[in-house]
Parts: structure tokens; sequence; C-alpha cells
């Protein structure tokens, strides 16, 4: 950084700067030692795939987290509020049951005492004009009537309001998501003019076309890692898809599995277009948060019913999201794992304790749970073993489809491997595995791969045509913004 | 387990306390027998309510039914007009038993659906239902206070084991009935799994409506059982008969140990709250004092009990 006089020495300090930033969550390394400035003017694209540390980035710079090494610091500022750092989410943040002003001042601690609508009104009146012009949002609304992409644009508008600290930078994540290509285009354009009078922002995307048009540097990360940080022109739309790829290292086998077995008749059809045949593990890839747990859930919930329970259901659920949608936490080890076999167990209404205990016990055998007794609460199992439980619960049954969500977020490397051959093995004897996934090599290892984008499948691969790449390519819009 | 981390211990030991405490108040070694059978006389009432209550708590936050009292009284009031118009015999009894657990069932199956089909949450569905049983009741009461049979006055009045009154067999039996139920049968698995986490057991295969269905069913067959039995032992159905049945079946099941949030449930626990709440009443009496007194007693009693079984699961 060139130090001049004073004056322009203050005016060209960087927003924020990372030195040496890492952080981690338990053995998880989500973040290794990034070095980063943003200066005033800058626009930043960020792009990088499932679990490259965008988000954990994010995170750092608005202050949520504080590193587990290294420094986040704001030149001239005592923290990130001071510093005029705002963020933009990509899930909808705002209050639903309150008004359009009133969300302004859950953020705006300056909105009180008399009159304080009023002032709140004009801000955001002030910046839905700014930003999307021809809007119809008045800021009495309220969130809960309006549309998807309204509240969107509320919650732009909030992110860029003129407020007690000025935003100095914003940070926006996938803020096009549910906005139309018009009102996207009007976003795009609000960015550069911001940053053209001294605003700094951050914006993240899968749409290559939306993160070419509004940055002038690009920012990619991969293991969290930053591996590229250049101006926009030193990268071509298909270099930025092999930056953020292991090209390099091509370790990519053609699945061994899928050509020692023979695959069998399709067995199952979504109305989003997934099929799977008998003995096949078809993976389901994109970033997170394009539907593919939505499409799991709908198949799931299709098969069975509300009213009756059945010995041989069609399909069976591994959570992926343990604390919502797995574990009960008042349970014993034992009584988890056989939840989904019950009906198997139960004589004249009864359980049949001697056959649950059986059951227990071998399941803790094969896959392996770490536990002197599968009486304990499932709370004291680790992490990893109470996946372990959950993967049990569903290969206990004899349904013939396995659903999983994602369900090895966050598991140590040993239970993932153990797992992986468990399914392998299963998969073998004829069962047919639904296998959402945010990791790369899981997604590498299916004989199938169904790549999700807004919701919808936008490619379908198969055999040696399963490379990261090409998942990469699918996962990312091309598209011009308008 | 030992005996003293059972979630039902502390809620018996109040109950002996209170027990103590009332009979050391009234003269003589007589008293105590006396008394013992008061209480497991009106126990047994709340123990039935308490039951049923119990199960549909046990399936979480917000399930509650409040349409105990109204049930009570309209399986009350019906049964007994049905069996006033007959001859008293083995089949009256039968009938009228009959009539009230169908009454209980037409009830429950009202109550779930106004939860489900229209998406009422549990404590508003089973309130404002309950207004329409009461008026059910007074509609086909018309202020006519209709006897017993005399084989059902003396069978709910009377001691014929042990010197133990015949309604806490009955208690007793169902008790054991529910134990059972919750402990060993496939379906109290499932209503502990839906009171854990209503989504993971849907996840897992449970079939969520079938078991909400048949507890709100459960519980309101329990509520006509006990208005039945009410009914008959105190010689006809009134209009208010249940109305102390709301607050202490939600009380027995609390103060029994049967966690609130949901997903635990005990039968013993459910014995010791009924007598507890029984006794704590008698022993305010006999220290002769005024309603007021004793109304702000038992609440203050209430919350004490819960939060030191509450204060005694946080610490392990």
């Amino acid at each position: 950084m060139v130090s001049g006089d004073t004056e322009a020495g203050a005016r060209a300090a960087p927003v924020v700067m990372l030195e040496g930033a890492s952080k981690s969550f338990g053995a998880l390394k989500a973040m290794d030692h990034v070095d980063l400035h943003v200066s005033p003017g800058e626009s930043l694209g960020l792009v990088g795939h499932n679990g490259a540390g965008k988000s954990t980035l994010v995170n750092l710079i608005t202050g949520l987290f504080a590193p587990s090494a290294g420094r986040v610091s704001y030149p001239g500022a005592s923290d990130h509020r001071m510093a005029g750092i705002r963020a933009i989410s990509q899930e909808g943040t705002l209050c639903p049951n309150l008004t359009v002003l009133e969300n302004l001042q859950v953020v705006q601690r300056d909105l009180n005492g008399w009159g304080w609508r009023r002032v709140a009104a004009r801000r955001i009146r002030t910046a839905l004009d700014a930003v999307f012009p021809g809007h119809r949002i008045r800021p009495d609304m309220l969130v809960a009537d309006m549309s998807l992409a309204e509240s969107q644009m509320v919650e732009i508008a909030i992110g860029f309001a003129e407020g007690p600290i000025p935003a100095r930078l914003v940070v926006l994540d996938e803020p096009t998501s549910s906005l139309d290509a018009q009102v996207s285009a009007q976003l795009l354009a609000h960015i550069r003019r911001f940053c053209a009078a001294g605003g700094a922002a951050i914006f993240i995307s899968h749409m290559l076309g939306e993160v070419f048009a509004v940055a002038d540097r690009i920012v990619v990360m991969r293991d969290g890692r930053i591996i590229a940080d250049r101006p926009t022109s030193g990268f071509s739309r298909q270099g930025l898809v092999d930056a953020m790829g292991h090209v390099a290292d091509d370790r990519n086998q053609p699945g061994p599995t899928a050509q020692a077995r023979n695959l069998g008749d399709t067995v199952l059809r979504t109305p989003e277009g997934i099929e799977a045949r008998r003995g096949e593990i078809v993976g389901l890839a994109g970033l997170a948060g394009h539907g593919q747990a939505e499409a799991l859930a709908r198949f799931y919930l299709s098969q069975g019913s509300d009213w009756r329970s059945t010995a041989r259901p069609s399909a069976v659920f591994v959570a992926g999201d343990r604390r919502r949608d797995g574990v009960m936490p008042v349970w014993s080890i034992r009584r988890n794992l056989t939840l989904a076999a019950l009906e198997t167990l139960t004589r004249h209404g009864l359980i049949d304790r001697a056959a649950e205990t059986a059951i227990g016990t071998d399941w803790q055998k094969r896959i392996g749970i770490r536990t002197p007794d599968m009486g304990n609460p499932i709370l004291s199992l680790s992490g990893g073993n109470q996946q372990k439980v959950l993967f049990a619960r569903a290969l206990a049954t004899s349904a013939p489809v396995v659903v999983m969500d994602d369900p090895m977020r966050g598991v140590d490397i040993g239970t993932k491997t153990e797992v992986y051959d468990m399914i392998r093995h299963e998969a073998a004897q004829g069962r047919t595995f639904l296998w959402y996934s945010t990791e790369m090599d899981e997604i590498l290892n299916c004989d199938r791969v169904f790549v999700f984008r807004d919701g919808a499948i936008s490619a379908e691969l198969e055999g040696p045509r399963i490379t990261e790449e090409n998942i990469l390519a699918a996962s990312f819009e091309f598209g011009d913004a308008a | 387990m030992t005996l003293h981390r059972a979630p039902w211990f502390w809620a018996w030991v109040a109950a002996f306390a209170a027990f103590l405490a009332t009979w050391s108040m009234s003269a003589g070694g007589g008293g105590g027998a006396a008394l013992a059978v008061a209480a497991l006389t009106f126990g047994s009432f709340s123990v039935l309510t308490g039951l049923g209550q119990m199960l549909v708590i046990t399936m979480g936050p917000g399930n509650t039914d409040l349409s105990i009292p109204a049930t009570m009284t309209l399986a009350g009031t019906l049964s007994l007009k049905l069996m006033g118009g007959m001859d008293g015999g083995a089949v009256t009894v039968l009938a009228g038993l009959l009539s009230a657990l169908l009454i209980g069932m037409g009830v429950g199956i009202a109550n779930f659906a106004l939860i489900r089909l229209l998406r009422i949450p549990p404590i508003i569905a089973t309130l404002s239902a309950s207004f329409l049983y009461q008026s059910l009741a007074i509609w086909s009461n018309r202020g006519l206070r209709i006897k017993p049979p005399p084989a059902l006055a003396e069978f709910t009045t009377g001691r014929d084991l042990l010197g133990v009154p015949n309604l806490a067999w009955v208690a007793l039996a169902i008790s054991m009935g529910f134990w059972v139920l919750l402990n060993l049968s496939g379906f109290g698995r499932r209503v502990s799994a839906i009171g854990q986490n209503a989504r993971a057991a849907r996840l897992a295969g449970v079939p969520v409506a079938r078991v909400s269905a048949a507890t709100y069913v459960i519980c309101a067959m329990m509520a006509a059982l006990t208005g039945f039995l009410l009914a008959c032992f105190s010689g006809g159905a009134a209009l208010n008969m249940g109305a102390e049945f709301l607050l202490m079946s939600i009380a027995v099941t609390v103060i029994g140990g049967s966690s609130i949030a949901g997903g635990n449930s005990n039968v013993p626990g459910i014995w010791a709250g009924a007598l507890f709440m029984y006794l704590i009443v008698s022993m305010l009496n006999s220290y002769g004092l005024g309603a007021g007194v004793r109304l702000l007693s038992t609440g203050v009693i209430i919350i004490a009990i819960v939060a030191v079984a509450s204060g005694r699961k946080a610490k392990p």
C-alpha cells in the first residue's frame, strides 16, 4: 500500500483487513490463514464451491465469529459496526410479523423517540428508490404480506440505507437468488454506483455472469484458503471454474463400484426428474440450498403415510441435521437405533425387548458405535457416532431405498470411511441410495449424479462424465447478467 | 437407577409428608385410615383424568386437552339419562358404561379433527370445543337430576376388597394398563418420539397423525369414564362436576414428574400427584384456614415441588 500524505493515506486505508485469519470448528478447519484487504471503492466478487469457506469468511468480516487465529481489523474503527459493515444474507432474516420500517429499526438502534417512524420511512424509501427505481413497496407494509422477491429487495435496501453509521462495506450473499433479471440488473447497477462513490462491496453469487458484471476483483476460495485473488480482467469464465476445483490433482478414478455391479431396473422416479436403478448410488450435487434437500424430503414423505406404519417401508431417511431431523434426545442409543424398524419388533402391540437388544448389539458391531452400553443416552455419543446411529436406524429396516440428506456434514474422516464402506456393501446387496452431499469426494463416488441449480436439475452425469469440472460447471450459471 | 433419582420420588415424599401433617392434626388413630380412604377415593378421579392428560402432554409442547371437564359432564349426564330409562340390571350398567366410552371416543375424534383439519392449536381447539360439549350436556340435562342405578352407586362408594375403595382398584388396574402402554408398547414408544421431535419422528417412519389421533381419543375416553364413575359416585350428574379436573389433570401430571416439554412420562408419579393434591387441601382445611389462604398455599406448594423436581434434574 502506498502511504502518501496523511489525508490520502486515510482515504486509501482498507475498510477491513484479515491477516492470517483462521477459523476452526473442533477438528474442522473452515478457514486457514487468509489474508485479505478490502479498500473503499472496491467491488469484490467471492466465489467457491460448498465448504470452500465463503460463509466463514463473511462471518469473520461481519464480526459474527471471532477468528481462532490471526487478526481481523477495521482500520480507523473499533469494531465491524463502527466500520460501517453491513451484511445482506441469502435467506430472509427479516421479521415477517413486522412492517418494513420496523424491520429497519431492528438494525438501526438510533431510531427511537418521537417521530422515529417518519425518519425510518424516509430512510428506507430513499434507499428503495435509489436501488430499485419503480418498486411498489410501501414502508408500512407487513413483510409477511410481501412476495419473496419484495422482501429480498427490502433486505437489500436496509443494507444500503442511510443510518447512524454510514454503510462503507456491504456484503451480499446470493442477493439475486429470488430476484428476476430486471431487478437483479438494477441491483448490480446500484452496487457499481455505490462503489464508484467510494463504498466497498463483497458479492457472492453462483451466477458467474453477475460476478463478472459487478466485480472489479475476484477472490476464489477452496478448502478454506484463498487460491486466487486477481482483477476480474485476469479471469476467463472457464478459468474461474477450473480454479474452484481440484483440477491439478487428478485423482478421480472412474467409480470402481459402478462397473463391478450390474444395476437393476429403475426403481424410482421423482417429479423433479431424479431416477435411480436398483443397487445404484445416486448423488444430488450443486451448491447448498438449491432445492436438493426439499426434493429429497418431498420424495421421502410421498413414500410413507401419516396414518399407517409398515414393517416394510419403501424408503428410509438418514438425517443430516441431526438435532432437527434425527436424534431423539431423551432416549438411549438403542431406542434411537430401533425407531424406524419398530414395526418389525412389535408382537401384539408390545415391543420384543430381546429382539431389540439383539438388533442394537448387532449394529453396534457392524457400524462400530463406540459406547460401553447401548442403553446409555444418545447424547453421550460424539457427533460422528450419533450419525452412525442414524445410519444404523435406516439400514436396520428392510427398505429398498435409502434417502440421505447430507449426512456426513461435520463428521470426522474415520467415521466417513467406515460409512462409505457400509454404503457400498449395502448397494451391492441391491439397495438404492439417494445421496445429497455438499462434499465433492462423496459425489465423485456415486454411480450417477444429478446437479441442482435454482431448484431444478441442471445436469445429469453418469460414469466417466462425473467429474468435478462438470459438476462445478453445472452448479454455476454462465448466463450474462441482464 | 437409584430410587431417589426416579422422576416420581419427590412427589411421593411430598404426598407422605402431607399425609403425616394432616394425620397429626386429626384426633385419634382412626383418623389415619379414614383419611387414607378419602384420599384414595377422590385421588382415583384425579388419577383417571391425569393418565389421559399425561398421554397428551407427552406429545410435546402445545398438546394439552382442555375439554376434560366438559367431556366428563357430557358423558356423565348422557349415560345416567340412558340408564335412568332402563331396569337397573347388568345390561343397564353395561349400556351406561359403553355409552360413556362411545361419547368419549366421539369427543376425541372431534377434538383431533379440529386440530388436524382446521389447524387450530390444540389448546384453543379443545377449549372451544368444550363449550360445545358443555352446551350439549346442558341441553340434554335440562335441570333433571337422575339417580344412578343402585348397583353402580354401591360399587363406586364401596370398599369390597381389603378395605380399599373399589374406585382405587379400578384406577390401579387402568394405571397398570397405561404403564404397559407407555413403557412396553410400540404405541407408547411412538408417542414419546413425537413428544421429543415430531419432525424427526415423521422422518423415521412414525405415523404421526394416527398416533396423535389415538392419544386424543384415549384422553377423551378416560375423561368420559371418569365422568361416568363420578356421576355414579355422587348420586347423579351435575353440570359443574368436572370443573376442578381441568387444572387437576395437568397438575398431577406435572407434579408427578412428567416432562411438560414432552417425550417423558411416568405413571407412578400420577398417583403421587393425585394423593398429594387431595391431602394438601385436607391439611390446609384441618388447619382451619380460609379459602383464599388455602388456594394461595396450594399454589405456592405446587411451585415449590416442581422447582425442587426440575432443579434435581438439572444437576447430573
